[in-house]
């Protein structure tokens, strides 16, 4: 696709805008663009345990089941990341920081960009980390709840601290000690995602939307509010709203948000809960207003002038993506040195001046601020002070919670 | 019926009569039947028994899952989604009539009247399998956007107050409502519908067309008499191969529909996916197979089409 380009940009403001083209982080395909998975995993599945007749349990292994480690010997590392999560060169075949990580250390990457969705991907692994064999994979990207709920079934290594010293450092007071993960002894966040509410002016047609009270109440907006299919998103944003705290709320808290985004369903004001692909509706108008992932409305923002986000009074929801190192991974050491890598400010500035979320790089400003001056302002890529006490994130939930939660969530989407 | 479809046989030299060979690999059909075999007893036969078996599993991913012959499971399901259910089966229901009602004269054009544009036609019919089924689902996004064209259309002609009326939309939008839903389903099973509705119109010889002109019948007694009766096979097996993957799909539910649109296969991925609940996905997905084989079968024995599926 040939696209204008202006040549008095810098080289990563012409990377901003060309990705801004292209889907985010896979805006179309990340969330809910469900490729036939349920029936393949159910194929793939059905193999490994047919001789079992039952699905073994999860057999929760502290500290993970670690495999000889072949990184002395085998100088590469398997990095599964989500589409389009990553620096890329003009010609779109190599990632410069990766490229830099080999000149550093020798190490050579696999990276594939196989994580679409995190429950899709979970289906994906779950036979044989549950089988307890080599995924293939040294590191993978999750999202928080699910990097909790690997961790609580056993299924991550924990990892070595002395190989991470720069990670030790340099990780961002914000996300240090997750109740999930404290003191982040398996897992270091790739990348923070904030949720907020973006809308679209012209849609809004001179409706003001300042919270999520406005979204839900607001009858001019009738049918044309949109919520992300991501639970923890869509209600953590709706608690803070009701004055509740995401990190600390009740089973009964939780029922109340459901029904008020219940009665928001029946009145017809919410359009559809949807996943990415929330992206369509916003620049087309048919959302005036939604709950949205920033790093994408960031990148809207450069398309359409007419989008544009808010921080709700009450609050924001931050999760965040992690990296995490499966049971039986060959090359431990590697993805450890890895890891850290992408702790040291100049390659996270490189990462941060590609991809608009929110870095977990303390000391990532300045170096930022060499490549791309605008980026390191923007409080969704480095949040100053007033941002980040704003910041809530959701509590981790125990397995039969989340079935629960799940499913009354399910309800209130269709099922 | 059977005899009037095969045209006279050619006369030809009676050919000279071969001596039967000699029946040396008596094995020889099986062996070449056991790739298939083999394929459909992995692919089929065990994915299946594990969904069968998972069905009637309880437990939990911590504690493992045990075959307890819990059948209650089936009961809950039904109890819990029969709307869903229901809903599955009417869009698809509707989609393939749709699929039907648009697909039949086109067939009917491009095997009878195309002439020279055969070719062209065929190829513009398969023309969208090109793209991938869910951006040609996101395109209908843009089409059908509440400020875009069509709807404005659809508006002024109080087009839209009409099918308000009825339920199929609400307000001044057509997205995120159940017609949405059905307009995709058509527009994306369609050319199943229009394949093989084509191969058996394309086969019926012309003469009879002719014969039946000869006997005084109008048009419309021939088309009534002759062509559709013979166009049958095509007609059944062009509404299965619409009506099942109809009724199981879920990307257009989920893209072009809302919360009140949600069919049985969003159901089963939720459960299977995010709820993590493997029997209930599994026991829905059984009852799903049962409940449109049942449907099927009925369906092929009321059209009397036993010898042609």
């Amino acid at each position: 696709m040939e696209q204008y380009e202006p040549d008095r940009l810098s080289p990563a403001q012409v990377a901003a805008m060309r990705r801004s083209f292209r889907s985010g982080r896979a805006a179309m395909t990340r969330r809910s663009l469900l490729r036939a998975s349920a029936g393949g995993a159910f194929a793939v599945g059905g193999l490994g345990a047919l001789s079992a007749c039952g699905i073994p349990a999860a057999g929760n292994t502290q500290g993970g089941v670690s495999a000889e480690d072949h990184s002395a010997k085998e100088k590469t590392v398997n990095f599964s990341n989500w589409t389009e999560y990553i620096d890329v060169d003009e010609s779109e075949k190599h990632h410069p920081t990766l490229d830099q990580f080999k000149k550093q250390t020798g190490i050579s990457v696999k990276y594939t960009e196989d994580i679409n969705d995190n429950v899709e991907f979970f289906g994906k692994i779950k036979p044989q980390l549950a089988a307890g064999q080599d995924t293939g994979r040294d590191i993978i990207v999750l999202t928080d709840w699910l990097a909790a709920r690997l961790i609580r079934l056993g299924w991550v290594q924990k990892l070595d601290a002395s190989n991470l010293p720069h990670a030790y450092a340099n990780l961002s007071q914000q996300f240090r000690e997750p109740d999930w993960d404290p003191g982040r002894a398996y897992s270091y966040v790739w990348q923070g995602i904030s949720t907020v509410i973006a809308y679209n002016k012209k849609a809004l047609d001179g409706q003001e939307v300042k919270s999520i009270s406005d979204l839900l109440d607001n009858t001019k907006l009738k049918g044309r509010v949109g919520f992300l299919s991501e639970m923890r998103d869509s209600i953590g944003m709706t608690l803070l709203d009701m004055g509740k705290d995401p990190a600390h709320f009740t089973a009964d808290d939780y029922d109340a948000a459901i029904a008020r985004l219940q009665k928001a369903v029946d009145k017809g004001q919410i359009r559809r809960f949807t996943g990415n692909d929330y992206t369509s509706d916003l620049t087309s108008g048919d959302f005036a207003a939604c709950v949205a992932w920033a790093g994408d409305v960031v990148q809207l923002k450069a398309d359409s002038p007419d989008i544009d986000f808010i921080i709700p009074e009450s609050g924001y929801m931050t999760s965040t993506d992690n990296m995490l190192i499966p049971n039986k991974a060959r090359h431990k050491t590697n993805a450890e040195r890895l890891i850290d890598f992408y702790y040291q400010p100049k390659p996270a500035a490189e990462l941060a001046a590609y991809i608009n979320y929110v870095s977990p790089v303390d000391g990532v400003k300045p170096e930022l601020a060499k490549l791309d001056p605008d980026a390191a302002n923007n409080p969704l890529i480095i949040p100053d002070k007033a941002m980040a006490a704003k910041s809530h994130a959701f509590r981790s939930l125990s397995a039969k919670e989340e079935t629960a939660f799940e499913e009354k969530f399910a309800k209130l989407t269709g099922a | 019926m059977a005899t009037l479809t095969e045209a006279p046989p050619p006369l030809s030299p009676t050919a000279p009569e071969k001596k039967p060979p000699r029946r040396r690999g008596r094995f020889t059909p099986y062996w070449l039947l056991l790739p298939g075999i083999l394929w459909l007893l992995v692919f089929f036969a065990l994915p299946m028994i594990y969904q069968a078996s998972t069905s009637v599993q309880t437990g939990s991913l911590e504690t493992g899952y045990k075959v307890t012959w819990h059948f209650a499971t089936y009961w809950d399901a039904l109890a819990d989604y029969w709307p869903q259910f229901l809903r599955s089966i009417l869009y698809a229901g509707a989609a393939t009539i749709l699929c039907l009602v648009l697909g039949y004269p086109l067939a009917y054009l491009i095997a009878f009247r195309a002439g020279r544009w055969r070719n062209l036609i065929m190829v513009l019919v398969i023309a969208p399998f090109f793209t991938s089924f869910l951006i040609r689902t996101l395109a209908w996004k843009t089409i059908l956007a509440d400020g875009g064209p069509v709807v404005g259309a659809l508006n002024s002609l109080h087009v839209l107050d009409v099918t308000s009326w009825l339920g199929w939309t609400t307000g001044d939008r057509v997205l995120a409502t159940p017609l949405a839903v059905v307009c995709g389903l058509t527009y994306n099973f369609l050319p199943f519908m229009i394949l093989p509705l084509y191969t058996s119109l394309e086969r019926i010889d012309g003469r009879l067309h002719e014969a039946a002109g000869d006997l005084y019948a109008k048009p419309v007694t021939t088309f009534r008499k002759v062509t559709f009766p013979l166009s049958m096979p095509g007609v059944v097996s062009g509404t299965l191969l619409t009506f099942i993957p109809a009724a199981g799909d879920y990307v257009n539910a989920e893209l072009l529909g809302s919360t009140d649109t949600r069919m049985i296969g969003n159901v089963i991925q939720t459960q299977f996916l995010r709820i993590l609940d493997y029997p209930t996905a599994a026991a829905l997905s059984f009852i799903l197979m049962a409940a449109i084989l049942l449907m099927v079968t009925f369906y092929i024995r009321k059209s009397g089409t036993e010898d042609l599926v």
